[in-house]
C-alpha cells in the first residue's frame, strides 16, 4: 500500500472510493463510443491479472520468468477443452460416459484452470529452481516455446489440442445459472454480454490485488522478498529457499491460469496463436515498466502498455497521413518499439519502475 | 539415400554455424557473466546487410565471381555489426554493470524486440528471398550429399573458430581477455583497459555473428527479421553445453547441438512410432539446455565457475 497507506486514512478511503466508483461507471461511458472500448477495457483487465501474476514470480521472488504466457495458454487450453465439445468428438468413449456434455461449474472449472496451471508451474519450478537469474531466463523462455510447440502439434496422431487451428466454440461462462452470453435484464437497466464480463473480470482482478497485497505483508512475501535480495543470506537465516521458490512459481501460475480461462471463456475461441514469446516478453515489460514487485507500479504498468498501443492502433494512421502525407511506421511496429525501448529507457533510467517499491534493491 | 549420413551431414554444417555464434556469447560470458541477449539481432542485421550488398552487386557487376561477391558483402556487413555491437554495449551494458543482474538481461531483451522491430521497418516485414551464391549442384559423399554452400559454410566457420581460439591463447590481445575475464581489477592494475578490452570482446563476436548472419542465409536462402532469434537461443544452448565461459566448449556444443538436432528430427519420428514428428525440432535445444543446466550445469568442457553475485 505504498502510496495510499503514507496518507491519512480518510484520504486513502476517499481514493478507493473514487476509484471504485469511476471503474463502475467506466464501461458504460466507454459503451458510449463504441462496443469495441469495452471489449478494451476487459482485455486491460485481463492483463492487470497476468501482470499481477508474474509479478509474485519476477517482482517478489526475482526470478525472471520469460515463459509466463504458458501459465495463461495452459489455463485457455484447460477451460477450452473441458467446455467445447472438442474432446467429446475425439474421444467417443468420453462422450459415451459424458452424453450431455461435461458442463462444470464455473466454481470448479476455474479453481481447475488455476490448479493445472499451478501444477505446470511446480513443473517448470523443479528443474530450473538451482539456477541463477539469467539461465532462469532462458530456459523459462524455452518452456513457454516448448508449451507452444506441443499446443501447435498435438492434433496428431492422437487430436487433443486441434494443432494451429485452435478451438472452436467454447461455451461462454454461467454465473449463478446466467450465462454471460446473454445481456442481464436487471429491471431499470440491461447489462450487456461485454458489460457482464468487464465486471467478472474486474471482480477477478480486484481479488487478486487484494492477494497481491496480502501476500506482500505474508511470512511467505517476506521470504519471497528475502530471496530477491540475496538467496545465500535467505537460506542463512532458515528460509526453505527450494519450497518457497516452487510456491513463488506454482501461485503466480495460477494466476495466469486463472487468467487463460477467462480470455478462453471471453473470445470463444484458442489458438496457439495468442500465447507466443511476444505476450510474455510483454507481461515482463508491463511488470517492469511499473516497478517490479510494486503491486500498484504493476497495475499501472500494464494499463499504459495496453491502453497506449490501443490509442496507438487508433491515432498512429490518422496522424502520420496527417503529418508525412502516408503512413510510415505500422501500429503493430510501433507498438513493438514501445515494448522493446521502454524495458530498455525504464532500466537505465529508472530500475526499480515509474512507482519504486517501497524496499530499495541493492 | 544414406540417411544417418545426410543427417549426420547436415547436423554438422548446422553446428559449425552455432559454434560460430556460441563463440561470441562464451567470450562474452566469461568477461561479463552477462549473456548478450542482443546477439542473434546482430547476426540477423549482418545478413540484411549482405543482402543488401549481394542485391546491389548483382545487379551492378554480374560478372563479379561468387568469391568476390562473399567478400565484399562480409567487408559491408562484419564493420557495421561489430559498431552495432560496440555502441550497444557502450548504451546498454556498460551503464549496468554494477546494476542486479537482472537489469542488463531486461535492457538486452528490450534491445533486442526494439532492433527487430527496427529492421522490420527498415527492410521488409516479410521473408527476402536470399540468392544462390556458390553452384548448386550437390557433391556425392557415399549416399548422402552435400552442396557446395554446405562445405563452405563448414570450412568457414571451422577455420574462423580457429583463427580465433589462436589469438586468445597466443596474441597480447588474446592475453588481455584473459586477463580481464579472470579479474577486472587486477587487470586494471597491470595496465589493461578493461572497458577496451570489453568492447573489442563484443566486437570480435559481432564479426563472427556476422559471418554466421551470412552463413544463415545462404543456407536457408531467406533473410527475414526474425531469423536471429531461435539460433541465438540455440547457439546460447551449445555455448552451455559446451561449458561457458569455455571458447572450445562453445565449438564441441554448437557441433554437438546440430547433430544432435538434425538426428533427433530424423528419427524421433521412428523413435516414437510415429507419436512425434519432425516439426518438434525446436524442442531438442531447449530440452538439451534444460538437461544440461540440471545435470551438469558447469557444461562439458567447463569448470565449476564460482557463484558471482
Amino acid at each position: 500500500m505504498t502510496a495510499l497507506a503514507s496518507q491519512p486514512r480518510h484520504k486513502a478511503l476517499w481514493a478507493v472510493l473514487l476509484i471504485g466508483c469511476v471503474l463502475l461507471v467506466l464501461p458504460f461511458a466507454a459503451g458510449l463510443l463504441g462496443n469495441a472500448w469495452v471489449r478494451i477495457l476487459a482485455f486491460a483487465l485481463l492483463y492487470v491479472m497476468l501482470a499481477l501474476g508474474l509479478n509474485i514470480v519476477v517482482g517478489y521472488a526475482g526470478l525472471l520468468d520469460l515463459g509466463y504466457v504458458a501459465f495463461y495458454a495452459v489455463g485457455a487450453y484447460v477451460y477450452a477443452l473441458l467446455s467445447s465439445p472438442h474432446l467429446l468428438e475425439q474421444f467417443p468413449l468420453l462422450a459415451a460416459t459424458f452424453p450431455q456434455g461435461f458442463h462444470l461449474p464455473i466454481w470448479i472449472l476455474i479453481p481447475l484452470c488455476a490448479a493445472c496451471a499451478a501444477l505446470f508451474g511446480v513443473l517448470l519450478g523443479f528443474p530450473v529452481l538451482r539456477l541463477r537469474g539469467d539461465y532462469l531466463a532462458i530456459v523459462t523462455l524455452g518452456f513457454g516455446e516448448i508449451i507452444r510447440i506441443f499446443m501447435n502439434n498435438l492434433n496428431a496422431p492422437i487430436n487433443l489440442t486441434n494443432g494451429p487451428q485452435g478451438i472452436t466454440g467454447i461455451a461462454p461462462l454461467e454465473v449463478m445459472g446466467h450465462p454471460l452470453s446473454q445481456p442481464l435484464d436487471m429491471g431499470i437497466f440491461k447489462l450487456s454480454t461485454l458489460e457482464l464480463h468487464y465486471f467478472l473480470f474486474l471482480a477477478l482482478t480486484l481479488l487478486v490485488l487484494l492477494i497481491s497485497l496480502r501476500l506482500q505483508d505474508s511470512r511467505i512475501g517476506r521470504a519471497w522478498m528475502a530471496i530477491r535480495e540475496d538467496e545465500t543470506a535467505a537460506k542463512a537465516m532458515g528460509i526453505p529457499t527450494r519450497n518457497v521458490k516452487l510456491i513463488a512459481f506454482a501461485m503466480g501460475a495460477s494466476f495466469g491460469g486463472v487468467a487463460g480461462a477467462m480470455f478462453s471463456a471471453f473470445q470463444g475461441f484458442v489458438s496457439p496463436e495468442s500465447f507466443g514469446l511476444m505476450e510474455s516478453i510483454v507481461l515482463v515489460a508491463m511488470v517492469v515498466l511499473g516497478g517490479m514487485g510494486n503491486v500498484w507500479g504493476v497495475v499501472l504498468g500494464a494499463v499504459l502498455l495496453y491502453a497506449i498501443p490501443e490509442a496507438l492502433r487508433h491515432l498512429a494512421r490518422p496522424i502520420q497521413l496527417q503529418l508525412l502525407g502516408e503512413e510510415w511506421i505500422a501500429p503493430e511496429a510501433l507498438r513493438m518499439l514501445l515494448f522493446g525501448l521502454s524495458m530498455v529507457l525504464i532500466m537505465l533510467l529508472r530500475p526499480r519502475g515509474i512507482l519504486s517499491p517501497r524496499t530499495p534493491s541493492p | 539415400m544414406d540417411i544417418l549420413l545426410q543427417q549426420l551431414i547436415n547436423g554438422l554444417v548446422l553446428g559449425s554455424v552455432y559454434a560460430l555464434i556460441a563463440m561470441g556469447y562464451t567470450m562474452v560470458y566469461g568477461i561479463l557473466q552477462l549473456i548478450n541477449f542482443t546477439h542473434g539481432e546482430v547476426l540477423m542485421v549482418g545478413a540484411m546487410i549482405s543482402l543488401l550488398v549481394v542485391n546491389a552487386l548483382q545487379s551492378s557487376l554480374p560478372a563479379l565471381p561468387p568469391a568476390g561477391l562473399i567478400l565484399i558483402a562480409l567487408a559491408a556487413s562484419v564493420p557495421v555489426c561489430m559498431a552495432l555491437s560496440a555502441l550497444i554495449e557502450r548504451v546498454a551494458y556498460r551503464p549496468l554493470r554494477n546494476a542486479p543482474r537482472l537489469a542488463p538481461l531486461i535492457t538486452a531483451i528490450g534491445l533486442s524486440i526494439t532492433l527487430q522491430t527496427l529492421a522490420m521497418i527498415f527492410f521488409s516485414p516479410n521473408p527476402m528471398v536470399f540468392p544462390d551464391l556458390l553452384p548448386t549442384t550437390p557433391i556425392q559423399i557415399g549416399g548422402a550429399f552435400l552442396a557446395p554452400k554446405q562445405l563452405f559454410i563448414f570450412v568457414v566457420s571451422l577455420a574462423l573458430m580457429m583463427a580465433l581460439m589462436f589469438m586468445v591463447q597466443r596474441s597480447p590481445l588474446g592475453r588481455s581477455m584473459r586477463a580481464v575475464a579472470e579479474n577486472p581489477q587486477m587487470a586494471l592494475l597491470m595496465g589493461i583497459d578493461p572497458n577496451r578490452i570489453v568492447a573489442i570482446t563484443f566486437m570480435l563476436g559481432a564479426a563472427l555473428a556476422a559471418v554466421a548472419g551470412l552463413a544463415l542465409a545462404m543456407n536457408y536462402n531467406i533473410v527475414h527479421f526474425t531469423m536471429g532469434f531461435i539460433p541465438g537461443l540455440k547457439a546460447f544452448t551449445a555455448a552451455v553445453l559446451g561449458g561457458i565461459g569455455n571458447l572450445p566448449g562453445a565449438v564441441v556444443g554448437g557441433l554437438l547441438l546440430g547433430m544432435i538436432e538434425s538426428l533427433g528430427a530424423g528419427y524421433i519420428g521412428d523413435l516414437t512410432g510415429g507419436f512425434l514428428g519432425s516439426h518438434y525440432q525446436d524442442v531438442f535445444a531447449f530440452a538439451v539446455l534444460i538437461l544440461v543446466l540440471v545435470i551438469r550445469p558447469s557444461g562439458l568442457l567447463g569448470e565449476r565457475v564460482a557463484d558471482r553475485p
